[in-house]
């Protein structure tokens, strides 16, 4: 183990070189639904469990299944009726188990990400050809069943070894979720290549709301208004990213959809001129065509203060 | 440390569950059901009484609202009794007052120590549903099965003596399962079970599972998990039963008849600081057009006649 893994720099968030979106956007606005397969009788990973209980823990897994089977409908015709399109964080597995869904996301011309094999199998302890085996499956079954390239990656139950982030850029992967150090996207740090740490969310993600949080449905739809409010003011100054990420066994309940429904309501409510609603890929790209450079040679200009 | 090289092999990755207990399938794909005279919503009430053995065996686990402290935690014991005395006549009188149905959960100790509860259950009307034998004796993938099938038998056995009643209904204590439950369950003259919360309408499981049918009967619209595991407040807990009764009412235009299923424990619905909004929320609901009031036997009868 090691106590930094030296993955991005000190940045501070005052004075950095100004971003503007597209039409003049002040903030990047980007919706993450995970779309997750969870095994009934995983594997045993030794350094962490899947299910609480002995398998088949039906309380859990029925609970996960609940939002490929019945959440899914209702967060998808809410990002419909908003003119949102989602960017997929993506169980690989669910391509072969639920090609509905894949189908009904390729139809609204959604963007796909990884978010590894399956959420019951975890990183941890993986040597490294097994986490080149998680990235090519990944890039090939999702070139495969959908014709994109992959570009951006949530490790599988937020799951990491020391040598994750390296690979990504290795494999051409544009943009990783899997740092949250930063409301703004951050070149990374990496052994070949090139990639952006792309703000996500651990804050106003639903499964922390509900659960870490106990926040309620409606407390959820406000946080993530604020949220908004905020980053559109810090915007002005240099163009921030907000993503609200969401998976449907949580969300997708008929006592929840109404917060987010109301939230997403009110951030399409703004003008182009103040919200970009745009993909993980299209901001990646944006920000590597526009600002890659001026924000890596500020970083190292600053480095150190 | 690594890990084993079939760690990364994916012997059930194919089209639909990577299991034969039951098919996927996506809600909005189903055809369309239609309710008894014509009614959008299926109304389903369902309560729990529970008996707590103070010597609860943690192994390997302790089904939710178990003992706590050290032995004998007379505190948790005898909390979980007053559901039974005092709080469920506080939700009895709330049914009553809006000619509510339920479907009652009923573990067989408490038919054994307090009859009383199955002559009023009786009276009422409400079903009563296989709860297991009691909280200390949940099933669980790994346990001996001829274990698993006693504590079905004597369950079913001690409730349909009792009660009368055909007792065709299960919820397992805390929700959990074996491998073989369902096989079980059905092999005993069960014909639904509510440990299942992954859908919105019921559907029947696969051989493999007794072809048992799985009902809506969701662990979130539960005031255990809204009050107690989420910690929101009575007024919370009926902006969200509201919220659920708005979408699913909302949605039958579209897909059919739908259920709400409301799961309830005397312990926690049934205080007296609490149960006045438990009142509130069902008498807003039964004001509704097309709400019926139904127990899950009924639910799932009306279900298969259009199967």
């Amino acid at each position: 183990m090691k106590p930094d893994l030296e993955l991005y720099d000190y940045w501070p968030y005052e004075g950095r070189p100004k971003i503007t979106w597209p039409n003049g956007a002040k903030v990047a606005f980007w919706v993450a639904p995970n779309i997750e397969f969870y095994e009934l009788d995983p594997p045993v990973n030794p350094t962490r469990k899947a299910w609480p209980r002995p398998s088949p823990d039906v309380l859990m897994a029925a609970s996960r299944d609940y939002g490929n089977r019945a959440g899914h409908r209702r967060v998808m015709d809410v990002m419909d009726k908003y003119n949102v399109r989602g960017s997929v964080s993506l169980n690989i597995g669910l391509i072969d188990h639920h090609p509905e869904l894949i189908e009904e996301a390729k139809e609204r011309d959604w963007e796909f990400f990884s978010h590894g094999i399956y959420n019951t199998r975890y990183s941890y302890e993986m040597d490294e050809s097994q986490e080149r085996a998680i990235l090519e499956d990944s890039l090939e079954s999702v070139m495969k069943a959908t014709g994109q390239k992959l570009a951006g990656y949530l490790a599988p139950a937020l799951t990491h070894t020391e040598r994750t982030i390296d690979l990504l850029a290795e494999y051409g992967f544009l943009y990783s979720c899997d740092l949250f150090q930063d409301d703004m996207p951050q070149p990374i740090n990496v052994k070949s290549g090139r990639l952006i740490s792309m703000p996500y969310s651990l804050e106003i993600n639903d499964i922390i709301v509900y659960n870490a949080y106990l926040g309620t449905p409606r407390r959820y739809g406000q946080m993530i208004k604020d949220q908004f409010d905020q980053l559109l003011i810090e915007g002005a100054d240099c163009g921030t990213v907000m993503c609200i990420p969401l998976h449907a066994y949580a969300v997708g309940h008929p006592h929840r959809i109404k917060g987010f429904e109301d939230a997403l309501e009110y951030i399409t409510g703004h003008a182009k001129e103040d919200v970009w609603v745009a993909t993980g890929r299209e901001i990646a790209e944006y920000y590597y065509e526009n600002y890659y450079d001026a924000c890596a040679a500020d970083i190292a200009a600053r480095k150190g203060g | 440390m690594t890990l084993d090289k079939d760690y990364l092999e994916y012997p059930n990755r194919h089209l639909g569950m990577d299991h034969d207990l039951y098919d996927f399938s996506m809600l909005d794909r189903r055809p369309n059901v239609t309710w008894p005279n014509g009614a959008k919503l299926a109304l389903w009430i369902s309560y729990s009484l529970e008996y707590f053995p103070l010597d609860q065996p943690s192994k390997p686990f302790k089904a939710p609202g178990g003992m706590v402290t050290p032995y004998p935690d007379l505190r948790h014991y005898t909390t979980r009794d007053y559901g039974n005395r005092v709080g469920i006549q506080r939700i009895w009188n709330v049914l009553n007052k809006h000619g509510i149905k339920a479907s009652a959960a009923v573990n067989s100790k408490i038919a054994e120590r307090y009859p009383y509860l199955i002559n009023k259950i009786n009276e009422r009307g409400d079903e009563i549903i296989g709860h297991g034998v009691d909280m200390g004796k949940v099933h669980y993938g790994g346990m001996d099965d001829a274990e698993e099938q006693a504590l079905i038998k004597e369950s079913l056995d001690v409730l349909r003596k009792a009660s009368g009643q055909p007792v065709t209904g299960w919820w397992s204590p805390g929700k959990s399962e074996s491998w073989n439950t369902g096989k079980h369950l059905t092999a005993n003259g069960v014909d639904y079970s509510c440990d299942w919360g992954n859908d919105d309408m019921p559907y029947q499981m696969n051989e493999a599972a007794g072809n048992i049918w799985a009902m809506p009967h969701g662990d979130e619209i539960w005031d255990r998990t809204i009050i107690m595991d989420k910690k929101h407040s009575e007024e919370e807990f009926v902006e969200e039963v509201e919220d659920a009764f708005t979408v699913l009412y909302g949605e039958t235009d579209q897909y059919g008849g739908r259920v709400l299923s409301i799961v309830l424990t005397p312990y926690i619905m049934g205080q007296h600081y609490r149960v006045k909004y438990l009142d509130k929320v069902l008498g807003w609901i039964m004001g509704h057009e097309g709400v019926w009031s139904a127990n899950g036997s009924e639910i799932l009868s009306a279900f298969k006649e259009q199967a």
